[in-house]
């Protein structure tokens, strides 16, 4: 009986600190200490875990060098792959956007038929403006007829063979087309020079040209039909002591950079070389 | 001789291939470089190839088919060329890229008056100082620019097809 006093004395006591520790931690008086112990217990497991993942890294990184080159070669090839293809979609994009134009052209414009070519080369002659084209007479193709684009006039079919044509661009210096300017009403000679630049001649002096004015095909002559756009006029010089006026004009059609075209396959050019006949007597 | 025009017509119908699809598009100013000259003349300066003058003619055939300047036009340009080449490769021989050079310079000068000329006697209005600024003056730059590229390309061809016999 004596014994058991002092235990019982104990463990209330014992009892009496834990309820009053517990009360206290609820009441909020120990998170200083416990917030110090948690910081010190979160940065001592950090350190360990760092440590031991540098420790797994250092031993298993030669396993996984190899591997990454590998991913990275894989990666690398999928690039190099979609990138090829990215370059087709493009392609095919910009294709199809022109062939689309032309077709816009060609449903804007019934009265004509056309043979869409493809211009796969160029003159080997720096003096020459021709291109060449990847049909011919086997499509119907024939020398004379007209090549356009949904912007425009482009030149004319100047010889065939069976799969292949060559056209003479309306900026060659030895092209001489009848033009209109929309405006005015007034008829001219478009003209083209080595340097690629296109040009108005034969204008009347009392004509009254504008910057800006549309130029079209007249259809005189017989070698275009009437109305195809050419583009505008960006200059005029006029002098008194000259015949004509003349004119710089900017073509629609960037001629450096034709992909495609439309021949026109049912018009059929006149030759009135016969009719001109020689100066008499 | 049957070598000669068997590996001609290929070889120039890849070079106008070339030509007509890359070489004429890059352009500077109106000019641009001739590379079937180039091919001929770099060929004609073999010593060991023969068929320089069937090579000369072959070009002259096919770049006529392909272009608006009559075929003789070319065929005397390329002919000439063959001539100049074979003439100057025995004299300076131990300077073969020299004598490129040169014949390329006169060479292009000659079939540049010769298109001139033409298109002159065609009634076409062109100034002549336009026209050396425009286009003699950068189709020599150019194709001086790639006598040595053709002329080692040729080389190697002319080498792989004649190889040199030894001495017993």
């Amino acid at each position: 009986m004596k014994s058991s006093s002092p235990r019982s004395l104990q463990t209330v006591v014992i009892v009496l600190v834990a309820i009053g520790l517990v009360v206290l931690a609820l009441g909020g008086y120990f998170n200083p200490v416990t917030n110090w112990l948690t910081r010190i217990t979160v940065n001592a497991q950090t350190w360990v875990s760092g440590r031991y993942m540098a420790i797994v890294d250092f031993l298993t990184v030669p396993r996984d060098v190899a591997s990454l080159r590998q991913n990275n070669a894989q990666l690398e090839a999928d690039v190099a792959r979609l990138q090829t293809q990215v370059i087709d979609l493009q392609q095919q994009v910009t294709e199809t956007n022109i062939l689309s134009a032309l077709v816009d052209f060609a449903r804007a414009n019934p009265e004509y038929s056309y043979k869409a070519a493809a211009v796969i080369g160029r003159d080997p002659s720096p003096f020459l403006r021709y291109v060449i084209i990847n049909v011919g007479s086997n499509e119907g193709v024939l020398p004379g007829m007209p090549v356009v684009t949904d912007k425009g006039l482009v030149g004319r079919v100047d010889a065939v063979i069976s799969e292949a044509a060559r056209i003479q661009l309306v900026t060659d210096a030895a092209s001489a087309i009848n033009i209109r300017m929309q405006a005015s009403n007034t008829e001219a000679m478009l003209v083209g020079s080595i340097t690629g630049d296109l040009s108005l001649d034969m204008i009347p002096q009392d004509a009254n040209v504008q910057v800006g004015d549309v130029v079209l095909t007249s259809g005189l002559g017989g070698n275009y039909p009437a109305n195809l756009l050419v583009g505008q006029v960006v200059s005029v010089r006029k002098l008194q002591s000259e015949l004509f006026q003349q004119a710089a004009i900017q073509p629609n059609v960037d001629y450096n950079r034709l992909q495609y075209v439309l021949v026109i396959s049912n018009f059929k050019p006149v030759d009135i070389a016969p009719l001109i006949g020689t100066p008499g007597p | 001789m049957r070598r000669a025009i068997l590996t001609a017509i290929p070889v120039l119908i890849l070079t106008i291939i070339l030509q007509t699809s890359i070489a004429s598009r890059v352009m500077l100013l109106s000019g641009n470089a001739d590379l079937v000259l180039l091919v001929v003349v770099a060929w004609g300066l073999q010593e060991r190839a023969s068929g320089a003058w069937i090579w000369g003619i072959a070009a002259s055939l096919l770049v006529g088919l392909v272009s608006g300047v009559p075929w003789y036009i070319y065929l005397i340009g390329y002919l000439s060329v063959v001539g100049l080449a074979r003439l100057l490769v025995h004299h300076i021989w131990q300077a073969p890229l020299l004598v490129m050079f040169a014949v390329t310079l006169i060479g292009t000068l000659e079939l540049l008056i010769l298109m001139f000329i033409h298109r002159t006697l065609l009634e076409i209005p062109l100034a002549l100082s336009e026209v050396f600024f425009q286009i003699f003056l950068p189709t020599i730059l150019l194709n001086l620019l790639l006598a040595i590229p053709v002329h080692a390309l040729i080389r190697d061809l002319a080498n792989r097809l004649y190889p040199e016999k030894e001495a017993v």
